[in-house]
């Protein structure tokens, strides 16, 4: 005997609570005193049958409210599985309920009120089966008894959600046309639908294959906890997440990177030859190597990304809508990381399925983002792996779990949809791009040296001209070449008609981008000098420019020292508000997270920053090391 | 004969145990003496075997068990070297943290809520392992794995965290703890079979055996120092055995021939009645777990 655990979502008046009870009185789950307690609490409503909804409805404020607001886990058996439901809730507002239910179910129930059709819900439940790479989705097409068993209707229902769910990464769907209440297609065949040669639910249940959405390829290793009795023993207790392994077999240890090989797999009544995913072991290694719980134990040919930052899918769970400035607890597998958003790609319309330009997500919504962590994950695409591919966020000051992610991969720095909408780069109507007549490649060559961007981002009197300045004089003695653009400059004239409103800062950085994208494309060095406030902004110049050759050059200094400096007399107009929006004052500064290099002004000389400068750019094979 | 859906069960309880010993500071395992319990230690020895259990026994006495209960937990303790702190509800009625119940129903029932509560401060316990399943009782069906619980211990069923693929969120504040219930999946049957399966010994009392009981409220209660008749009822001798071992006052036995594993198995697998529908604190009303699990009650 196996288990399978499914998830079911439906509105409130699909039928998704008479459902479940059907299954459970129909398999013989329902013991005779909670039949009289449901019996007796079906008397209370006053609708004279005795409804089976009430199985499911666990507590009083919901029992009162009529409604389900959590999910719940039912358990019955038949004899040839055990079954776990998770019972969620389908309301718009619940969407964190059904990504619950769906994060350990392989398989969801769907139903649709065969009155109705496939309502923007249906497809909001697709969606959502599909993002948590559900492997089997049954499409239950309800209240048949209400359409006279119409096969037309059903075949209806089915070519329209067949349509939908072609759009979605859904690799098994099965419909079945049934009536809860009735009991038809739900545990017996129907004898009301004699065009209906399928299984009934039950069957389709018992027979489904279990495990396919488990990895049994990759071998990964959470360690959980150190199992150290005394001097003797040492051994790494986990569940394995994916794949298998064996005494003998070489492995090695993350983040350490030390490599060992399986001594022995330990348990209470004798030693296992294999340990398979999902099987809580305790694994002891021939070397004598240091290792702790968060660290994963993998096969030294089959490693998984070990990464800093991720990109993913995420379900935002909290009332309180995310703060992107803040720092998260991210728990992936046993591993406890801080990480903080880098970049809100888009927030999933998930009626249409169309993406949208967000800044943050709030309760329900679900939306791709990029994080910078602040020490390394050991991950696995969420495709691949569920068990490696997923994490929460928690809130470190409520101790709560605010969200569920995905994982894509690494982060790509991809541009956040609609913000920048040049991304996908603005071109006038009618107009070609040629190639153009000599090759940048050509002119490095000519030149002995590559062409780059420098992006040098830091508040106002941080000392961005400066640098800039000494240091384009310092390579152009060199014998590079330069170009160099100022904030200050294209604010004359090309950035003349833009004022300091965030849309209008976003457009200032995207015409600067692409200005040093035509003379990075001509072979220099491009020095670009600007506040640039706005991570989301500075991705685009590093779009635009080739990775490799674009540097982010944060010349960072702290607030009170640019006050001071206060080289134009701006900080004082933007004290005495006659000046708005000015960032460090009453606009915000995002500093890079990740910047190639970091200038501390306050710290280091002009010299001793263009000395960096130079060195990084050596370093990278952008210039000659002698020059 | 592999039985899957044990080893899953088993494996899933494992983690958590392992979850809740890496996460918090002072856990300890709520011991009763009865069947889950006892499957909880067996699952807490395999969890960290070769070493001992890394965190005590703590068992709330009413002062009114089934004293095959109370001989088995002490052999059982010994043989395995753990670690038990045992808390009397008699003490709490000496030291007036609470007041004993009056009449032919009186319980000791809502009183251990004191005593565990007291308990667990006293112990600093930021995370206690109860044997609680899902399939209990309605409102447990939303229960968590690790149930948060604030200062006062309450419940609170709308502030709960999502719990997503198998990441247990165990952070907390000060003076909060959690109740961590490893056999969430589990069912009664489930429990039954892995006794078999791992021939976990329980007390006798579980097993058909003659008794004199009375009963009152379709229940049928054991005769012992703590039940006194009313008007009208009378002891009689019939043969019995009892689904859960709690307060001799409230825990109802059921009249069955089943004598051995098996024959309990297969008369659990064809049972009409849950296994709570013999408890007659939880016939006092509909939603009377839902009340006692918001005062702190496992």
């Amino acid at each position: 005997m196996d288990i399978l655990r499914f998830t079911t979502a439906g509105h409130v008046d699909d039928g998704k609570s008479t459902l479940i009870g059907r299954l459970l009185y129909d398999s013989k789950a329902i013991h005779q005193d909670q039949y009289q307690s449901i019996e007796r609490a079906s008397l209370g409503q006053g609708d004279g049958a005795v409804n089976l909804a009430l199985v499911t409805d666990g507590l009083r404020a919901e029992r009162e409210q009529g409604i389900t607001i959590d999910v719940a886990y039912r358990y019955f058996s038949t004899s040839r599985r055990k079954f776990i439901i998770a019972d969620t809730p389908g309301h718009i507002q619940y969407t964190r309920n059904m990504v619950t239910g769906a994060s350990t179910a392989e398989l969801a129930i769907i139903l649709i009120d065969a009155r109705n059709g496939v309502l923007q819900q249906s497809r909001r439940h697709g969606f959502i089966a599909s993002l948590l790479q559900i492997p089997h989705v049954l499409v239950a097409i309800n209240k048949m008894d209400l359409v006279d068993y119409s096969e037309e209707a059903y075949r209806n229902i089915v070519g329209d959600y067949r349509e939908f769910v072609e759009r979605l990464d859904i690799d098994d769907v099965v419909f079945i046309p049934i009536s809860a209440l009735k009991g038809d297609n739900v545990v017996e065949p129907s004898k009301r639908m004699d065009w209906y040669r399928g299984p009934t639910i039950l069957h389709h249940l018992e027979t489904v294959k279990v495990g396919a959405g488990r990895n049994v390829v990759d071998f990964r290793f959470p360690v959980q906890y150190v199992i150290r009795p005394g001097q003797r023993f040492r051994g790494y207790a986990g569940r394995v997440a994916s794949g298998s392994i064996a005494p003998g077999e070489d492995i090695v240890a993350l983040p350490s990177g030390k490599e060992s090989r399986i001594r022995s797999i330990v348990c209470m009544e004798q030693d296992v030859q294999r340990a398979r995913a999902g099987d809580s072991v305790v694994i002891t290694v021939e070397d004598n190597i240091d290792i702790g719980r968060g660290d994963m134990i993998v096969r030294r040919r089959n490693k998984p990304l070990v990464t800093r930052s991720i990109d993913a899918d995420i379900c935002w769970m909290s009332e309180e809508p995310m703060n992107t400035n803040r720092r998260w607890i991210l728990q992936h597998t046993t591993r406890n990381v801080q990480a903080a958003v880098g970049n809100v790609i888009y927030r999933m319309n998930i009626d249409t399925l169309h993406r949208e330009t967000a800044d943050a997500l709030g309760l329900n919504d679900i939306g791709r983002i990029e994080f910078e962590l602040a020490d390394p994950l050991f991950v696995d695409a969420y495709r691949v792996n569920r068990e490696t591919g997923s994490f929460i966020l928690i809130d470190p000051d409520a101790n709560n779990t605010v969200a569920a992610g995905m994982i894509r991969g690494a982060a790509q720095h991809v541009p956040p949809v609609g913000r920048t909408p040049a991304m996908e780069r603005l071109v006038s109507p009618g107009v070609v791009w040629d190639e153009l007549f000599i090759a940048r490649e050509a002119r490095e060559r000519r030149q002995g040296h590559q062409a780059a961007v420098l992006w040098m981002t830091g508040l106002s009197g941080s000392g961005k001209s400066t640098i800039a300045r000494a240091l384009e004089k310092r390579l152009f003695e060199q014998g590079v070449r330069t170009m160099s653009i100022d904030g200050d400059y294209v604010r004359h004239g090309l950035c003349g008609d833009l004022s300091f409103s965030e849309a209008d800062r976003a457009e200032n950085i995207r015409r600067v981008g692409e200005t040093a994208r035509l003379c990075f494309e001509q072979g220099n060095i491009t020095i670009c000098a600007l506040v640039s406030p706005r991570r989301r902004d500075r991705a685009y110049p590093r779009h635009v420019i080739p990775e490799g050759r674009f540097f982010e050059v944060h010349v960072d200094c702290d607030l009170e020292t640019c006050k001071r400096r206060d080289p134009k007399g701006l900080y004082k107009k933007a004290l005495d508000n006659e000046i708005r929006d000015f960032t460090g004052i009453s606009a915000p500064y995002e500093p890079p997270e990740y910047p190639e290099l970091r200038l501390q002004t306050d710290a280091l000389s002009v010299q001793e920053c263009v000395d960096r400068v130079v060195a990084m750019l050596a370093a990278q094979g952008i210039i000659p090391s002698t020059a | 004969m592999r039985n899957l859906h044990l080893e899953r069960l088993e494996s899933e309880a494992i983690y958590i145990m392992r979850e809740t010993a890496a996460q918090f500071e002072r856990p300890c395992l709520m011991f009763s003496g009865g069947k889950d319990s006892l499957v909880m230690v067996r699952l807490a020895r395999k969890a960290f075997w070769p070493a001992p259990i890394p965190f005590p026994l703590l068992h709330v006495d009413t002062g009114h068990n089934f004293p095959e209960t109370i001989a088995l937990r002490d052999r059982l303790t010994r043989e395995i070297g753990a670690r038990l702190i045992v808390r009397t509800v008699q003490d709490s009625i000496d030291q007036g943290r609470v007041k004993e119940e009056e009449g032919p129903n009186a319980s000791r029932n809502l009183l251990q809520i004191t005593t565990l509560l007291d308990a667990l401060g006293e112990l600093k316990t930021d995370a206690a392992l109860g044997g609680a399943r899902r399939d209990e009782e309605k409102a447990r069906a939303k229960e968590r794995f690790f149930s948060h619980r604030d200062r006062f211990g309450q419940w609170d069923p709308k502030n709960q965290r999502p719990e997503l693929w198998h990441i247990f969120n165990g952070r907390k504040r000060p003076g909060e703890h959690f109740r961590i219930f490893p056999l969430s999946n589990w069912t009664e049957l489930d429990v039954w079979e892995y006794i078999l399966m791992q021939d976990i010994e329980i007390p006798s009392i579980y097993f058909a055996h003659e008794r004199e009981i009375v009963e009152r409220d379709g229940v049928l209660l054991a005769k012992c120092d703590y039940v006194s008749l009313a008007n009208g009822e009378a002891w009689t001798r019939e043969t019995v055995r009892f689904r859960t071992v709690g307060d001799m006052t409230c825990t109802g036995a059921i009249r069955s021939p089943a004598a051995t594993l098996e024959e309990i198995i297969e008369e659990v697998a064809s049972a009409r009645v849950t296994e709570r529908g013999a408890r007659a604190d939880d016939l006092r009303s509909e939603a009377a777990m839902e009340d006692r699990k918001r005062q702190g009650y496992f």
